[in-house]
């Protein structure tokens, strides 16, 4: 865990989701702790189209590993402006740079007061240590 | 040992393994048989090779193989358990082995009375009323048996139910056929100290969806090897709120003689003849994966079903509420005839043996390994365990994968690993009930061997394994970009 790195500057979901604030628009990944959980990333889904609504909590892609399949949630509804089509070719940014080439979908928020409900890297940390 | 070129790779032009004799017929030109369009302008690059290179080639790479019946392998009845000599025998007697799906009655009739009495028995093991031979394999049963809880649900009018309930410990494949069978897979978490379902969690999503739930997959012993106690107040409380209990019977190995999922309170039932009734499906196929249902589900079960009567035995048309055929012809016979033949040349006591000697081989494994490797959940197991790597991925960089590549340097097959899901490092430990107790004490000796050298040398676990013919394969590449096809004319390159 110590040599996990969680950002400062990010907010952080129970699901292992970090989101970037720049103004109405987020940025999302998964946390570093998670790439680290789920090992080789291998395929991603991701809405390639732009438009589609997202829930809170609710299904935006699907992440493949070299162990296991799993569904991505997100921590906000909103929008998406885009989606990393980098990640297609490169699915390896996600372990290599979770927080940077790794990001995912760019959403448009529908509900800014559900970034409330997400943690802070401090409380993020705390939170893996007591899983 | 050298790698295997292949067979593409092997011969000389021009080369043949049999000579044809000359044509005694009149030819017609391939272009007046077949239009042009679909006719190939230059040959099929067929490998051209002697019988003896062809011979050699797949002597060589079956040389390769590693399975029950050259070694340990913990993957148990998950897989594939022995499958009995005997078995072969009786598969291969003519009248079974040469017989036609569209053979007459009257000619068929020991292989009818087989599947006849077969139905019978798997119907007792499982304390059901009927059984159809028909699906071809566990994920085939259950898509099967969701299809008749359907087709009951919409005889009541009760159509609109549309929740499957499946436990975060189950097998991929309960949420994967009832997405097919166009209901929604709702997860229950698991009970963190029992292993079993979590009952406050069943609770909670019965009150608030009880009158959309159509159904309820279970696997009991679960995935943890883990018997679920309150399987009866489950059933209780599905039954109240009109839902259906589906038994998926991956692991009844550990339940023949013993218990039935009948009792239990189930409706619905698979057998993987190719686990429990040690029947092989190497290569993904042919498996069997018959389905007992109680007697309100038999009118909607596949047909014909095989019946008999003052005349001998014959087929039975399904009835008017079936949901009809689910393979062609009558299911995979080969599967159903070593099937029979392991139930019969066991006896009703020799299958209950069968499970108390699986459930004591696992129970003596996970007490072996416990001072070497976390036991998910440390209780008495059934069939199977749960151990993980979790203190030496954190203590020594050593995963679950890195453990599974190094048993293979010892001679030993690796665990299932990285399953169940919800077990970090997961390694997931089945012995079966063939196993003696020299080879038993030989895995933990090796498995303590390779907890000692994940402390004192861990790299060589890390980059494990190194004896065999290919080294550890970078799986990851392998996925991201796969290059399974091998084009005429491309360089070919082992590294």
């Amino acid at each position: 865990m110590a040599s996990l790195n969680h950002p400062g500057d990010l907010k952080y979901s129970k699901t292992d989701e970090w989101v970037r604030v720049e103004g109405d628009e987020v940025v999302i990944g998964i946390t570093d702790y998670a790439q680290d959980q789920l090992g080789d990333i291998v395929y991603v889904e991701l809405p390639w189209e732009s438009g589609e609504n997202i829930a809170f909590e609710g299904k935006f892609g699907d992440i493949e590993s070299v162990k296991a399949t799993s569904e991505l949630m997100s921590p906000l509804s909103g929008d998406v402006i885009g989606s990393n089509e980098e990640l297609k070719e490169h699915p390896e940014y996600i372990n290599d740079y979770p927080y940077e080439k790794g990001w995912m979908v760019r959403l448009k928020l529908s509900d800014p007061s559900q970034l409330d409900n997400l943690l802070n890297a401090d409380q993020y940390l705390e939170y893996l240590q007591g899983r | 040992m050298s790698v295997e070129s292949l067979i593409f790779e092997k011969g000389a032009p021009g080369r043949r393994a049999a000579t044809m004799p000359a044509m005694d017929v009149p030819t017609e030109l391939l272009e007046d048989l077949i239009p042009a369009s679909l006719l190939r302008e230059k040959p099929a690059a067929l490998p051209e090779v002697s019988e003896i290179e062809v011979v050699r080639h797949y002597t060589h790479l079956s040389q390769r193989n590693f399975g029950v019946e050259t070694g340990f392998y913990p993957l148990g009845s998950c897989t594939m358990k022995y499958n009995p000599k005997i078995n072969e025998d009786m598969a291969a007697l003519p009248g079974f082995a040469h017989i036609h799906p569209l053979q007459p009655v009257q000619d068929a009739q020991g292989a009818i009375q087989l599947m006849f009495e077969l139905e019978r028995y798997l119907a007792e093991i499982s304390s059901m009323t009927r059984v159809t031979l028909q699906p071809s394999a566990g994920a085939h049963g259950e898509l099967t048996g969701l299809m008749l809880i359907k087709a009951y649900h919409q005889s009541k009018g009760q159509g609109h139910r549309n929740l499957v309930l499946i436990p975060d410990n189950a097998h991929g494949t309960n949420p994967a056929s009832a997405t097919l069978a166009d209901y929604k897979a709702v997860e229950v978490q698991s009970d963190d100290t029992t292993g079993g379902i979590d009952m406050g969690h069943l609770k909670t999503l019965l009150e608030a969806h009880g009158d959309h739930v159509a159904a309820i997959m279970l696997t009991n012993p679960n995935t943890l090897g883990l018997f679920d106690a309150n399987i009866a107040e489950i059933g209780r409380q599905i039954h109240a709120v009109g839902g259906q209990l589906y038994y998926d019977g991956a692991n009844a190995n550990a339940v023949l003689g013993i218990t039935r999922p009948g009792d239990m309170g189930f409706d619905v039932v698979h057998f993987n003849l190719h686990k429990t009734c040690s029947t092989p499906h190497g290569g993904g196929g042919p498996g069997a994966g018959p389905i007992g249902v109680k007697a309100h589900l038999v009118p909607f079960l596949p047909g014909p079903l095989p019946a008999k009567n003052a005349e001998g035995y014959y087929w039975e048309d399904a009835g008017p509420q079936s949901i009809g055929k689910v393979r062609a012809n009558l299911g995979n016979f080969g599967g159903l005839v070593r099937a029979y033949t392991y139930i019969r040349s066991n006896g009703p006591d020799g299958l209950r043996h069968v499970s108390e000697s699986a459930i004591l081989n696992a129970n003596y494994l996970r007490q072996g390994l416990s001072s070497d490797y976390e036991i998910a959940y440390p209780h008495i197991c059934q069939h199977e365990f749960v151990a993980t790597a979790r203190k030496q991925k954190e203590e020594h960089g050593v995963t679950a994968t890195d453990i599974a590549k190094r048993l293979l340097d010892y001679g030993m097959y690796a665990p299932t690993v990285y399953f169940p899901l919800i077990v970090p490092e997961a390694m997931m430990i089945e012995p079966t009930e063939t196993e003696t107790r020299e080879s038993l004490d030989s895995f933990i000796s090796v498995m303590k061997t390779i907890a000692e050298e994940a402390r004192t040398n861990p790299e060589i676990v890390k980059t494990a394994p190194h004896t065999t013919v290919i080294g550890r394969l970078d799986q990851a590449l392998a996925a991201r970009k796969p290059n399974l096809r091998w084009n005429p004319g491309q360089e070919v390159t082992h590294s």
